[in-house]
């Protein structure tokens, strides 16, 4: 376990989060490479669906990352997405892979610095938490089969 | 709309535990439009289940599908060709179409996903409210368009009873009192000599009284 390099799917606003992470790059802000952004047009878009189905494909941690209360950029994408999140944070409670694997987070396009350090300190976490237990699984089925 | 939710989880996995293969069945008239078994929960169900078995180490075939509707033999046909590769079937339609699959597919047992609830509407969005019991003899007629059988708690044909307060049930403040709605409307449409008309005692048979019903249409059946 000491070599795990969890894989993070971050769900990013353009408007926000994902332009965040643009200028995070131009300050020369550093931040783990483990992060995966999909740019998402509003984190209104991002349903429990695609979250669920990172984690299936093996991400070891999801986080979804909006405006700040009351900028998003169509009204209330946010409010949204955190709704859905704790759904699928009780989801995930009660299939036994744990809630805490999933976050949100919020940013406005100025923060870098935020964006850097959410980064670094999720990725921590689910370091600490160690690896998604489906990816044993599914690692385990893939050498069966080669 | 039938309106239906999912079942907790933990119930869901209990049911499977015995099967390996599993065909999981969404449906793709009123539970999609409910968010109870349409294409997505299929996918989402089908992911949780995925992941929980994964990671118990005994991991499940889980195939998807959705059909137009499960309650119609025509659509269920879609199904025939995967029924020798699956232990069981888990469907994500109401309790209708889950009754369809199991009277088509003998062999297969067949597991609800969802509890079905009542027919109803929506009254906002992640919002659904029972509006109709099918009584089989409607009055909204003579009711402003409000059913006092299935929006009264008492299903009173004449009320309101005198635990009315405020436009509220006396069951439960959360529920609006169907009698304020029918007035409130009477008084809207300028009819409220509709409300003086007592309605009769109502005849239970064309509703589930005289035991479970059908409908024939002569001119359509062969
Ligand atoms: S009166 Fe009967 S048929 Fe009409 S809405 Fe109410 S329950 Fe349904
Ligand atoms: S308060 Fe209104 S809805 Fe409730 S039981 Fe009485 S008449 Fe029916």
């Amino acid at each position: 376990m000491e070599n795990f390099e969890p894989v993070i799917v971050a769900y990013c606003c353009h408007y926000c989060a994902y332009t965040a992470a643009d200028m995070a790059g131009s300050m020369r802000l550093r931040y783990p490479a483990n992060v995966k952004i999909i740019r998402v047009p509003c984190t209104g878009k991002v349903d429990a669906i695609h979250i669920m189905k990172a984690l299936e494909k093996g991400a070891d941690g999801v986080y979804v990352a909006g405006c700040l209360e009351g900028d998003c950029h169509f009204k209330n994408g946010n409010t949204r997405a955190a709704r859905r999140l704790a759904y699928v944070k009780k989801l995930l409670d009660d299939i036994g892979i744990g809630g805490e694997r999933v976050e949100m987070f919020l940013m406005s396009a100025g923060m870098g610095e935020r964006f850097a350090q959410t980064a670094s300190d999720f990725t921590e976490k689910i370091r600490t938490l160690g690896p998604n237990p489906v990816k044993a699984a599914l690692g385990e089925a893939k050498r069966a089969v080669g | 709309m039938i309106t239906a939710e999912r079942k907790p989880l933990e119930e869901l996995i209990e049911c499977l535990k015995p099967y390996r293969r599993i065909l999981l069945a969404g449906c793709n008239e009123c539970v999609t439009v409910c968010a109870a078994g349409g294409r997505k929960e299929v996918g989402i169900l089908s992911s949780a289940l995925n992941m929980h078995f994964m990671k118990e180490g005994k991991p499940l075939e889980i195939k998807e599908i959705t059909l137009e509707r499960q309650c119609d033999p025509e659509y269920l046909e879609q199904l025939a060709p995967q029924m020798d590769q699956v232990d069981a079937v888990l469907s994500m339609a109401c309790g209708c179409g889950v009754q369809e699959v199991a009277r088509r597919f003998k062999e297969t047992p067949v597991f609800p996903a969802l509890n079905t609830k009542f027919m109803g509407a929506s009254e906002r969005p992640g919002m659904w409210a029972e509006r109709c019991q099918g009584c089989g003899d409607c009055v909204l007629g003579s009711t402003g368009g409000v059913c006092p059988i299935s929006r009264c708690s008492k299903q009173l044909l004449n009320g309101p009873c005198g635990g009315s307060t405020l436009g509220k049930c006396e069951v439960n403040p959360d529920i609006d009192c169907a009698w304020q709605l029918i007035w409130d409307r009477l008084k809207a449409l300028g009819k409220t000599e509709l409300y003086e008309e007592n309605l009769p005692a109502k005849d239970w048979r064309p509703g589930r009284g005289a035991g479970p019903r059908k409908i024939l249409r002569e001119d359509l059946a062969s």
